[in-house]
């Protein structure tokens, strides 16, 4: 019940993820994640606006590639998430290894 | 005369009955020693009175006993066949007529023997002697009995092949009328000729009547109906031999005496002849007539018979490539194929193929040669599968296929394969052929999918037996018995959701004056979840037992477990030691739900906010600087809350969460009460909002009251 979309606008990917990512639908987020990297762009800006709910399934895959950002030297941004996917990010302490930010503007400029 | 007639019926009677209860093999014993001692006591019988008549000398022997003898001698032969033929299971057609045959083939060589016997003695004295004749005859006779009543017995098998309940009545009245007239041949009332003709008319059209029942010829195939008619031709001659030969020596004797048994008088024998004849000549020009489209039969049964091997093979076949085999199999037996494929589509574009008579390079160059030539309907989605694509065919040089059919196989709505069956003569192929091999396609994309449910339905049984384990397992992690302390009361409740999840707590006494407490929240669900719950616990009580802070101990938990935790599972935990010595809480978070802390002194709840990050997020150097160690003081009556994201998590069927608002909320109202009552009440208010037993992540709580 996720739909990730990935689309270039200007000189990064805009990646949207609309819906819930739990358990089952974390392996599509995954695959887009996994697409993202292989594309060899480097800039992405990720807009939560339209994640509903996010399980520590998604959770887990944002936290397994934060290595692999780091060593392909790739920025990402994540935006527009409400307050309780939000919540669940700090709890977790993501955002203490995620860029994350409210509005996309902001994203931007953090890139 | 009547007390022998009763006395007769009486043991028939008596067989009948009784012989139920004595086995099989002792009623063909007793019929065959029943048989043989009335015909030599019809011989002797006979033979005397035959004797006194042409001597002039009083009999002394009733003229009435020699029917009598003849019809004991019949019935007990058909009691022996009937036992013998009728009972035995499982006979085909041809071994039916084949005992005809034999019986038939013996008779007639005895009797011929005699008949070499009686031309050798020439004109002798012996020859024309009437009583030697009379002996003759009467082995003829018995011989004649013989094969008439087995044949008769055969018959009746054949005629009440797939009987039906009119069939059957028919049948019976026949065979009664025949019983009635052998005892009518005991009442020896000659003055009754119209009425003996009536009877034998009635019985010979009752026969005719069942003549028409032949539904076993179309069971035959070709080679066996060939059999059948040479078979039958033979016992026919047989039949016209014994007539012949019979009547010769009756109308020899009769010459001489009329007082001998002749089989002419016997309604039951010329009825039973008829019949014999009658169905032998049915048979034999149905056979006849049926030869020329046996083929036809037997193609429609081997259609049937293919497509119940294709359905059954959805139970007894191991692989889909058995499926495909026996589709392949099939339909080059049902329509006659020269040769034919079945490719089977993959994703990667690789196809596999199952072949017969065509190798795969053939294959590819016919269908290049499709590609080539624009044909369209043949190898891909088409409506007209019998299309004449000789002229196709006959252009592509180094095949000698002239005319082809295909067929997609569809799993689930989605073409898994194709079939092309594949002819050397052009238009090789009809509508009907089409229609057939469209049949089974269909069963074998039902098989296929079949075949997949059952392995799914397998797998998931199986992934159900390892959830089962793995809940065990889990089960069997959580403490049976928390640490107490006369500082503090401790509370836990922890239940799992269907699926397996990860959520751990436990405690260990380090000293005297400290505890260790710990809460767990394993990502994921699943054996893997147990899994790394277990080395979670592994962890706590190798590390915990050291008496290191929290902030040490979260650090050292995450090298550990950074070596063992998949890619993408982490582990929220809250550490907790309880110093009771100086009265000091001394923790660290790392990604767990925050605690709920209530201070008695100023009456407050709070939730501790914190930083921390999840276990095994970070799997190198640098965790540590993402952990805060934190302490404060308790004083009695304060309470710690700590629970995982399950309960926070937990829907309502609006799908709305129950939240942290919800939980302070309830506990915040029961501040007075011990750590049990606080637990009871959060967890009946818990199952109060989901309305459901049903749980979708585990719901775990640890609540530590202090005194």
């Amino acid at each position: 019940m996720v739909d990730v979309k990935r689309i270039q606008e200007g000189n990064y990917d805009l990646i949207t993820i609309v819906g819930e990512v739990d358990a089952s639908s974390s392996i599509e987020l995954d695959n887009a994640i996994a697409e993202a990297i292989q594309s060899g762009n480097k800039a992405f800006l990720v807009d939560c606006s339209s994640l509903e709910y996010i399980s520590s399934a998604g959770l887990g895959v944002f936290m397994s590639y934060i290595e692999d950002f780091k060593k392909n030297d790739i920025h990402i941004v994540l935006f527009g998430m409400n307050e309780k996917v939000r919540n669940v990010f700090e709890i977790l302490g993501l955002d203490q290894l995620l860029t994350i930010r409210g509005e996309k503007e902001e994203a931007k400029s953090a890139l | 005369m009547v007390s022998l007639f009763s006395f007769c019926k009486d043991r028939i009677y008596y067989l009948q009955g009784d012989l139920k209860m004595i086995s099989r093999k002792a009623i063909i014993r007793l019929s065959t020693l029943l048989a043989i001692l009335s015909w030599v006591s019809l011989v002797f019988t006979d033979l005397s009175i035959v004797f006194s008549s042409t001597s002039n000398v009083a009999p002394s022997v009733g003229s009435h006993i020699p029917p009598i003898l003849l019809s004991v001698f019949i019935i007990s032969i058909f009691l022996y066949y009937k036992y013998r033929i009728e009972k035995a299971e499982s006979i085909n057609f041809v071994d039916l007529l084949w005992k005809v045959f034999v019986s038939g083939l013996v008779a007639t060589i005895v009797s011929l023997l005699f008949r070499l016997l009686l031309n050798l003695l020439g004109n002798t004295k012996l020859a024309e002697n009437v009583i030697f004749l009379d002996f003759i005859y009467l082995i003829n006779l018995g011989l004649v009995a013989g094969f008439l009543v087995s044949t008769f017995i055969v018959w009746k098998r054949l005629i009440l092949y797939q009987k039906s309940k009119f069939l059957l009545a028919t049948w019976k009245i026949f065979e009664y009328g025949l019983f009635l007239s052998l005892l009518y041949n005991l009442l020896d009332i000659p003055a009754f000729t119209w009425f003996e003709d009536v009877y034998k008319g009635i019985l010979v059209l009752i026969g005719v009547v069942l003549s028409a029942n032949m539904k076993w010829v179309a069971f035959l195939n070709f080679k066996q109906k060939w059999k059948g008619i040479l078979l039958i031709a033979l016992a026919m001659f047989y039949l016209g031999y014994f007539t012949f030969t019979l009547t010769g020596f009756a109308v020899d004797i009769s010459e001489v005496t009329t007082s001998f048994q002749d089989f002419r008088d016997s309604i039951f024998l010329i009825a039973i002849m008829s019949f014999i004849f009658v169905y032998s000549l049915f048979s034999l020009l149905v056979i006849l007539f049926n030869l020329p489209t046996s083929s036809v039969f037997e193609q429609k049964l081997e259609e049937v018979v293919n497509f119940q091997r294709l359905s059954q093979s959805i139970q007894t076949e191991q692989s889909e490539d058995r499926v495909y085999d026996i589709l392949l199999e099939s339909s080059i037996s049902t329509v006659l194929a020269d040769a034919a494929w079945i490719e089977e589509i993959a994703e990667d574009g690789k196809s596999l193929f199952h072949t017969h008579n065509i190798q795969e390079d053939e294959i590819k160059r016919i269908k290049a040669h499709f590609v080539a030539n624009d044909v369209k309907g043949i190898l891909d989605k088409g409506s007209d599968r019998t299309k004449n694509l000789g002229k196709h065919l006959a252009t592509l040089k180094g095949t000698h296929f002239r005319s082809m059919m295909a067929f997609p196989i569809y799993v689930k709505g989605k073409q898994e394969a194709t079939l092309a069956l594949l002819k050397d003569v052009s238009d090789g192929f009809n509508k009907e052929n089409a229609k057939i091999i469209d049949t089974f396609t269909n069963q074998a994309g039902i098989s296929v999918e079949n075949f997949r449910l059952l392995s799914e339905a397998l797998q998931n049984e199986r992934y159900k037996e390892e959830l089962k384990i793995a809940k065990n397992v889990q089960s069997s992690l959580l403490p049976k018995e928390l640490d107490q302390n006369d500082d503090f009361n401790l509370v836990a409740f922890s239940e799992a959701a269907d699926e397996v999840g990860g959520d751990y707590y436990d405690t260990l006494k380090i000293d005297e004056h400290q505890t260790a407490i710990i809460i767990s929240d394993v990502s994921g669900k699943g054996t893997s979840a147990a899994f790394h719950m277990s080395q979670m616990k592994g962890v706590f009580h190798s590390l915990a037992q050291v008496g290191m802070d929290p902030k040490s101990f979260l650090t050292m938990a995450n090298n550990a477990l950074s070596k063992c935790l998949d890619k993408a599972s982490f582990i929220t935990t809250s550490y907790f030691v309880i110093n009771t010595k100086k009265k000091v809480v001394d923790f660290a978070r790392a990604g767990h739900c925050p605690t709920l802390y209530y201070d008695s002194k100023i009456k407050e709840w709070q939730f501790f906010q914190n930083k921390g990050l999840g276990l095994g997020i970070l799997r190198n150097s640098g965790f540590e600087n993402y952990i805060q160690l934190n302490s404060f003081t308790y004083n009695p009556d304060d309470i710690i809350v700590l629970y995982t994201d399950g309960i926070t998590e937990a829907k309502n069927s609006k799908g709305d969460e129950y939240g942290y608002d919800r939980m302070l909320e309830v506990v915040s109202k029961m501040t007075d009460k011990g750590a049990l009552g606080i637990q009871d009440a959060l967890i009946d208010d818990l199952y109060k909002f989901t309305g459901t037993p049903v749980i979708d992540d585990d719901y775990t709580t640890l609540i530590i009251k202090f005194k």
